[in-house]
């Protein structure tokens, strides 16, 4: 049996799907390595050597279980109980360490030497870089030329960390746009290079494998709101972009009555407003014109600057087991401000959309219990909202 | 009708030459029907109209920009499909786009579009093997050719399975990598061919990286053809007109026809 069934989640078909989600929409030069990596990720998950290898990186390197945080302040403000999973408290800020550092594993041992990467706030890129410099691997991360203005801090860490990171110039200019480049980089290096993608999309094994490593924190969560509460939340709330954040928290709580809840951004609302689509290997909600060109998100939160979503959650929109809500950036910068004032904590951009979810809904949330998943920290943005509220005070 | 694609691709090998199949950036500027004409009057066999996408990952920066230049200035498939139907060529047309231009419209409609369009054939890079068949079945309906591609990396045992589905011809691709102008031939080129050619009787056709009028002549030594594409793209973003792209489109085919095989 697998961990995804233990979990409540299922695992795709052999074609990769989730429902009629998912898929291997990949260039024919790409599969072979796609097949490869399905067959690989499976070995590696069933070897016990392997499995130890990462809980010891995990707990030692990364700093793992990350506590949960109950928030007397803003529980008192909004009404209801809000505790947070601590993911922001991990090695390099963020929840992307424990899929990164599964996937270096998983590469080193299928004999890869390079780690190629997409990024878009920076955060998964300074995991793969990390993980990459712990490994002794060589590292390229792509990012778009935008989020490369917005996110010089996470460009200069990667580039301490040893990567190289290239500037993605085409359309966008942000996180989609990085993806192209990095699948483009993968074409040309498939032999020494595994893509290290940071979400739970892209071809078949992707959704599924980048998922199962980020089940940890779904595991830690149910435990230690089985503790804290005698029971489980009566909302686990996330933010939503492509979704690993989510599904990771969403895998622990799948099975049981908690309400599952993602948080989009207003202007990259895949699963709000997109219809079923294909890109970037899989098939799944997402924004795009009436010919099917896919149109460009608009989110001041770098890391959620999607027009897509991953393909699971599309199948669990579908299948009505989670709810997508969406937020605009004016209620962000609320939610961002709130925790950073009631409780000490500056949460990133992107979790601040699982919090603008909570504090607007308030009312009718009024006596229940919420898990937010804090995914990352705030520091990478503390530069850009300091320009942004600047601007505001201003007016 | 006139022949198919692949009737085309197999009296061009009977008579012992080399096929030359090249790659137009679909709605580019106002001379795009003129350019398919002069390309399929200087030699073309078959004419691939590239119908742009906004993620295409096997392209390489020319047609990623020439995509932009037709994106930018409206051209959607519709409106180059309509245009494509202006055009009088007796050069059987192929179209290639991105599975999800085939997928927001259903496969049946798009497929159905094309055979209305005088489009013969359709290459889809983003569609492999394992998600072929409701596209390829369509297709099929439609007697529209689904080209496939053929990678360096696949096994051996691969090979065959995709030379078995593919109509028209199969596509080698010539190296690791996305579409774009090469200083040098790979050698992947002449092995995917070989490769292919010990497998199939379908006519073998290597593109990626096919350049200059050299490597064509190079690359057909061990295929069938070769199809060109950010070569002829990058004489038409330069913007000489039809004739300038023309002109190109006889310097290959002239190679290949003068060289001995």
């Amino acid at each position: 049996m697998s961990l995804g069934e233990i979990n409540g989640l299922r695992d795709p078909d052999e074609s990769g799907r989730f429902g009629e989600f998912g898929g291997r929409f990949v260039p024919e030069t790409l599969i072979p390595a796609c097949l490869d990596l399905e067959k690989s990720f499976k070995e590696a998950w069933a070897d016990k050597e392997f499995r130890s290898r990462l809980d010891q990186l995990l707990s030692e390197y990364a700093g793992r279980p990350s506590p949960l945080t109950e928030c007397p302040n803003l529980s008192k403000e909004l009404g209801c109980r809000v505790l947070l999973k601590r993911e922001d408290l991990n090695h390099t800020g963020s929840h992307k360490i424990n899929n990164v550092l599964g996937q270096a594993l998983l590469a080193q041992r299928m004999g890869k030497t390079r780690l190629l990467a997409e990024t878009g706030a920076g955060q998964h890129g300074v995991a793969t870089a990390t993980a990459a410099a712990l490994l002794g691997m060589e590292c390229c991360v792509y990012m778009g030329e935008v989020d490369i203005e917005r996110q010089e801090l996470n460009v200069f860490r990667m580039r301490l960390l040893g990567a190289e990171v290239r500037t993605a110039l085409s359309g966008s200019r942000t996180l989609k746009d990085a993806i192209n480049e990095a699948m483009r980089d993968w074409v040309a290096t498939v032999e020494e290079s595994h893509y290290c993608l940071g979400s739970v999309m892209g071809p078949h094994p992707y959704p599924w494998m980048v998922r199962t490593f980020h089940e940890v924190l779904g595991k830690e969560a149910r435990e230690q709101s089985e503790e804290r509460l005698g029971t489980v939340p009566d909302l686990v709330v996330a933010c939503v972009g492509g979704g690993s954040n989510a599904i990771g928290i969403f895998s622990g709580f799948a099975d049981s009555s908690a309400e599952l809840v993602g948080v989009e951004p207003s202007g990259g609302a895949a699963v709000g407003r997109g219809v079923p689509g294909v890109v970037h290997g899989s098939r799944s909600f997402l924004l795009q014109d009436e010919f099917g060109q896919v149109l460009e998100a608009e989110s001041i939160s770098a890391g959620l600057d999607y027009p897509g979503v991953g393909p699971e959650h599309s199948h669990l929109a579908d299948s009505g087991r989670a709810r997508y809500e969406s937020v605009t950036d004016e209620e962000v910068i609320e939610a961002f401000q709130l925790l950073s004032r009631m409780e000490g904590i500056i949460p990133a951009l992107e979790p601040a959309h699982a919090l603008a979810w909570v504090s607007r809904e308030r009312e009718s949330l009024e006596g229940k219990t919420v898990l937010i998943n804090l995914s990352g920290r705030g520091d990478k943005d503390v530069g850009q909202m300091m320009e942004v509220l600047e601007v505001d005070d201003g007016k | 009708m006139s022949q198919t694609i692949e009737e085309t691709l197999l009296a061009k090998r009977e008579s012992g030459k080399k096929s030359l199949v090249v790659y137009l950036t679909g709605g580019l500027d106002e001379h795009f029907e003129a350019t398919v004409e002069e390309v399929s009057a200087s030699g073309a066999d078959v004419i691939e109209i590239g119908i742009p996408f906004s993620d295409p990952v096997m392209d390489g920066p020319t047609i990623q920009r020439a995509n932009d230049m037709a994106l930018t200035s409206g051209a959607t498939p519709v409106s180059i499909l309509d245009r494509v139907k202006q055009v009088e060529s007796p050069t059987p047309l192929a179209v290639m786009t991105y599975y999800n231009i085939a997928a927001s419209m259903g496969v049946e409609r798009f497929a159905s579009l094309l055979a209305r369009s005088r489009v013969s054939g359709c290459i889809l890079p983003d569609l492999p093997l394992e998600e072929v068949e409701p596209w390829a079945n369509a297709a099929d309906e439609e007697e529209v050719e689904t080209i496939l591609l053929a990678a360096p990396t696949a096994p051996d045992e691969r090979l065959p399975i995709i030379c078995e589905r593919s109509r028209g011809f199969i596509y080698g691709v010539g190296l690791l990598g996305v579409t774009g102008v090469r200083q040098e031939l790979a050698s992947s080129a002449i092995e995917i061919s070989t490769r292919l050619k010990k497998v199939t009787n379908l006519p073998v056709l290597v593109g990626v990286g096919i350049g200059t009028p050299d490597q064509a002549v190079e690359a057909s030594r061990a295929s069938d053809g070769v199809v060109v594409g950010s070569a002829v793209v990058e004489r038409m973003l330069e913007g000489g007109g039809p004739e300038r792209v023309g002109a190109l489109v006889k310097e290959f085919r002239t190679a290949l026809d003068e060289a001995t095989f």
